[in-house]
């Protein structure tokens, strides 16, 4: 049976917990009605990157890319599209300005993306593996049993230059041969590092959603290179649906035998097994989920020894994050120097990054080393909000840094990132307008950071604690001229002296604040005002005496209430009794209500 | 509450427990079944967690406290939980807290005094694309604004 169309169902998180469920349901059930089943195959697939767009539903082979599809939209889709064979245009995904659906290679969105990591995202079933074997699948497990010896594997890495892409970009095929080099253990363990604690990226929940075999096979790649037997799968328990696809996808594995023993009839042997994080950041740390895994409490353990020669129970183990092993199948099969041949002389291949914040396009993108963060903000992400002026983006989460309008032309990549203070990290990029103010942003990511403190070790407990104390001076407009120069020494000594990279690197996004955003910083400790409106003990509401008409609108919405003045007078806020709720600025329909 | 029957626990339960004692690391897998069963960690069934795999319940104590995913009360009938990743604090997660307040007279970390509601603040649930975003008894609602929660929690408000 030859199937005309194709209607793909987005069953990424962002689409799945809206409506795409009962969008699949329903496509199916009008199939049904209108007699078509046999004409459309309509499958669940990962996430397409346009989250903000979603729910979404791209029908091939005409490649009609629908979006924001509710659950009621799915009998025309098909009584129209399947049926009839014309669009339903109204569900076209248009771009701003334009009346028209374009191509979906047009789009501003795909255009200047690549994807390797997502290749099967958005295009196969995540449930069925046959789709992936069907797209090349299992094939570089198969190359690498057969043709390649452990040394071969390592070195096709090594050409590839491949660098991990959960955060601090250690060369792939070192670690690799590391942990391949110890001899006369019992066992070694490979373990996938999915513990995604950056709070605004969901770059590995997507990969696994949309393609966990991919993440599989590479393991299974590296325990043959390493000689393991075993795997584990660390992921966040806030991660249910990746946690049911990769449990689909293992029995799947196991029943083909592409899991187990005696893995494509040779006597290579590995199994995997899922471990959940329970809510921990620290925990992405390697050592940390090492303990974890071992059913501790998650508190890091000093290095050396590295993982590489004591890691789980004292064995040698490898650890990668989702992204790093997503890219290795495709090395294997197209090659190092293909991958090489991609990005910058610094950071070779591609990066999915979480676009999220003040961005039209939120969502998932994958684009070469290399590309600039005007391309990412612009050309991908369609701009800011509400015309708004772009202010800053932050890369590398509560360890990172922040970028400003003036590094909009850089090229994104490992080495470029950290001369700016700030750093690749694990891909979360999150964007700020005008609106935001960077001391609170600063404040909530210490905040994160102080709450996410295992405590072990004291430049971290301590000087965390008085770093937020410092910044929440600022936000409160009690900062002193001292606490300014306590900065530096603090970060100093958490740099130095923290054990893990948590301590480490918590200064950054205050430091970068110094870098950058001086000025605005100033303003809070100088003059006691937040030039961006947001910290609420600094905004101040009056009323403008000469434009109020005295329509008592504001006095009727304060909860406090502190507005008077009578009927078509001018009002007055008892600044003492104010909460500063912002309602009056909100509700004045006469732009009488001034923040500053 | 101190009359309500929570052991013996379920067979479902025993059964992954005694399958999970085989394995090294068990325990924080075990911890999260329990809370699954229960919605939380209860004395009495982490004394009898401790007994079954021959751990001290001290250790337990340890490991659920440690982590922010576990909790030791018993938490509301209907679990609001409002993400205060870095993308949903931009987009106003921290006034849909206190909208939440307003409406139910509850914190972050608290219960409201009728036991219908609880409320936490999560890290990212990776649909950022839709913040600010929360979610109700497992439920994800994205794009949500403070004048629509209180119709949000209607159904659930009057569902006793
Ligand atoms: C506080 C902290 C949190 C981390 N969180 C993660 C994480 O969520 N995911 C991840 O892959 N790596 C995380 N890392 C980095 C890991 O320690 C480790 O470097 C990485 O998993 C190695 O894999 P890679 O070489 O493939 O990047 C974290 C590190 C620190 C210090
Ligand atoms: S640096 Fe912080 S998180 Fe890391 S071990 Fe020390 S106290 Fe714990
Ligand atoms: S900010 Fe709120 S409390 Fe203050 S005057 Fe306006 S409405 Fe009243
Ligand atoms: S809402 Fe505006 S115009 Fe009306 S009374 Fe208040 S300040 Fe004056
Ligand atoms: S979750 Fe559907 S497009 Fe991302
Ligand atoms: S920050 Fe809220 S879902 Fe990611």
């Amino acid at each position: 049976m030859a199937y005309k169309n194709f209607a793909l169902v987005c069953a990424g998180t962002g689409c799945h917990s809206t409506d795409g469920q009962e969008i699949y349901d329903n496509l199916i059930a009008s199939a049904e009605k209108h007699g078509v089943s046999g004409d459309v195959q309509v499958v669940k697939t990962g996430c397409f990157g346009f989250c903000e767009q979603g729910p979404i539903v791209k029908v091939l082979p005409e490649e009609s890319f629908y979006v924001k599809v509710k659950a009621s939209d799915a009998e025309e889709i098909i009584a129209e599209h399947i049926v009839k064979g014309r669009a339903v245009d109204r569900l076209l995904y248009k771009e701003p300005g334009s009346k028209t659906a374009g191509k979906i290679e047009d789009m501003g969105f795909y255009q200047k993306q690549l994807r390797i990591v997502l290749r099967n995202c958005g295009l196969i079933n995540p449930e069925n593996i046959e789709e992936y074997i069907a797209r090349e699948g299992y094939q570089a497990l198969g190359k690498v049993l057969t043709e390649m010896s452990r040394e071969d594997v390592i070195n096709e890495l090594k050409t590839s230059a491949l660098r991990g892409r959960g955060g601090a970009g250690f060369p792939t095929w070192m670690k690799w041969n590391f942990t391949k080099q110890i001899d006369g253990v019992d066992k070694k363990f490979v373990v996938c590092n999915a513990d995604e604690g950056d709070p605004g990226a969901y770059m590995d929940r997507s990969t696994l959603e949309g393609d966990p075999h991919s993440v599989m096979e590479a393991m299974a790649i590296a325990a043959y290179t390493i000689g393991a037997t075993q795997g584990y799968i660390y992921i966040r328990a806030e991660y249910p649906l990746a946690i049911e696809r990769l449990e689909i996808a293992m029995k799947q594995a196991r029943e083909f035998g592409l899991l187990g023993d005696n893995i494509l009839g040779t006597d290579f042997s590995f199994d995997i097994e899922i471990r959940l994080g329970a809510g921990a950041f620290v925990c992405g740390e390697e050592t940390a989920l090492l303990a974890s895994i071992e059913g501790e409490r998650g508190i890091p353990r000093p290095r050396p020894p590295f993982p590489a020669v004591k890691g789980l129970w004292g064995r040698p183990t490898l650890i990668n994050n989702v992204e790093t092993f997503a890219n290795i199948p495709m090395i294997i099969l197209k090659g190092g120097a293909w991958f090489a041949s991609i990005g910058t002389a610094d950071s070779k291949g591609t990066k999915v990054f979480a676009l999220t914040g003040k961005i039209n396009n939120s969502g998932l993108i994958e684009v070469p080393m290399g590309t600039t963060l005007r391309e990412i903000i612009y050309d991908i992400g369609g701009g800011i909000p509400n015309g708004k002026k772009f202010k800053a983006v932050q890369s590398g989460g509560p360890s990172g840094g922040m970028l400003t309008a003036e590094h909009l032309d850089t090229p994104i990549d490992y080495a470029g990132l950290q001369a700016l203070g700030s750093m690749m990290g694990s891909g979360g990029l999150i964007v700020m307008d005008e609106d935001d103010c960077i001391v609170d942003v600063v404040r909530f990511y210490l905040e994160f950071a102080v709450d996410e403190s295992c405590g072990k070790c004291s430049p971290c407990r301590i000087g965390g604690r008085k770093l937020l104390n410092i910044v929440e001076r600022m936000t409160a407009g009690t900062a002193t001229e001292k606490d300014l120069e306590n900065i530096e020494e603090i970060s100093d000594a958490m740099k130095k002296a923290s054990l893990c990279g948590l301590g480490q690197t918590t200064p950054n996004p205050t430091l970068s604040l110094i870098r950058y955003f001086k000025d605005e910083m100033l303003a809070h400790v100088h003059d006691s005002s937040c030039p961006a409106g947001k910290c609420k003990d600094l905004v101040k509401y009056t009323i403008d005496a000469e434009k109020c008409i005295g329509c008592t609108l504001c006095a009727r919405r304060c909860p406090v209430p502190c507005i008077s003045g009578g009927k078509r007078e001018a009002h007055v806020i008892d600044q003492d009794a104010c909460i500063k709720c912002g309602e009056c600025y909100t509700a004045c329909k006469f732009d009488a209500v001034k923040k500053g | 509450m101190a009359d309500e029957k929570l052991l013996p626990m379920s067979e479902g339960l025993v059964a992954f427990i005694t399958e999970w004692k085989k394995k090294p690391g068990n325990l924080i897998m075990v911890l999260h079944k329990v809370q699954e069963e229960y919605g939380y960690i209860a004395s009495e069934v982490a004394i009898e967690v401790s007994r079954m795999l021959e751990v001290p319940l001290a250790k337990i104590y340890g490991v659920a406290t440690f982590y922010h995913l576990f909790t030791l009360k018993k938490p509301g009938k209907n679990k609001i939980a409002v993400c205060m990743g870095t993308a949903c604090y931009l987009k106003g997660a921290q006034d849909l807290l206190d909208e939440l307040d307003t409406i139910l007279d509850c914190k972050a970390g608290e219960k409201t005094a009728d036991d219908m509601f609880s409320i936490t603040g999560v890290r990212c649930i990776g649909c950022c694309g839709l913040a600010p975003v929360l979610t109700i008894n497992g439920k994800v609602y994205g794009n949500v604004k403070t004048d629509q929660l209180a119709d949000l929690l209607a159904p659930f408000q009057n569902a006793k």
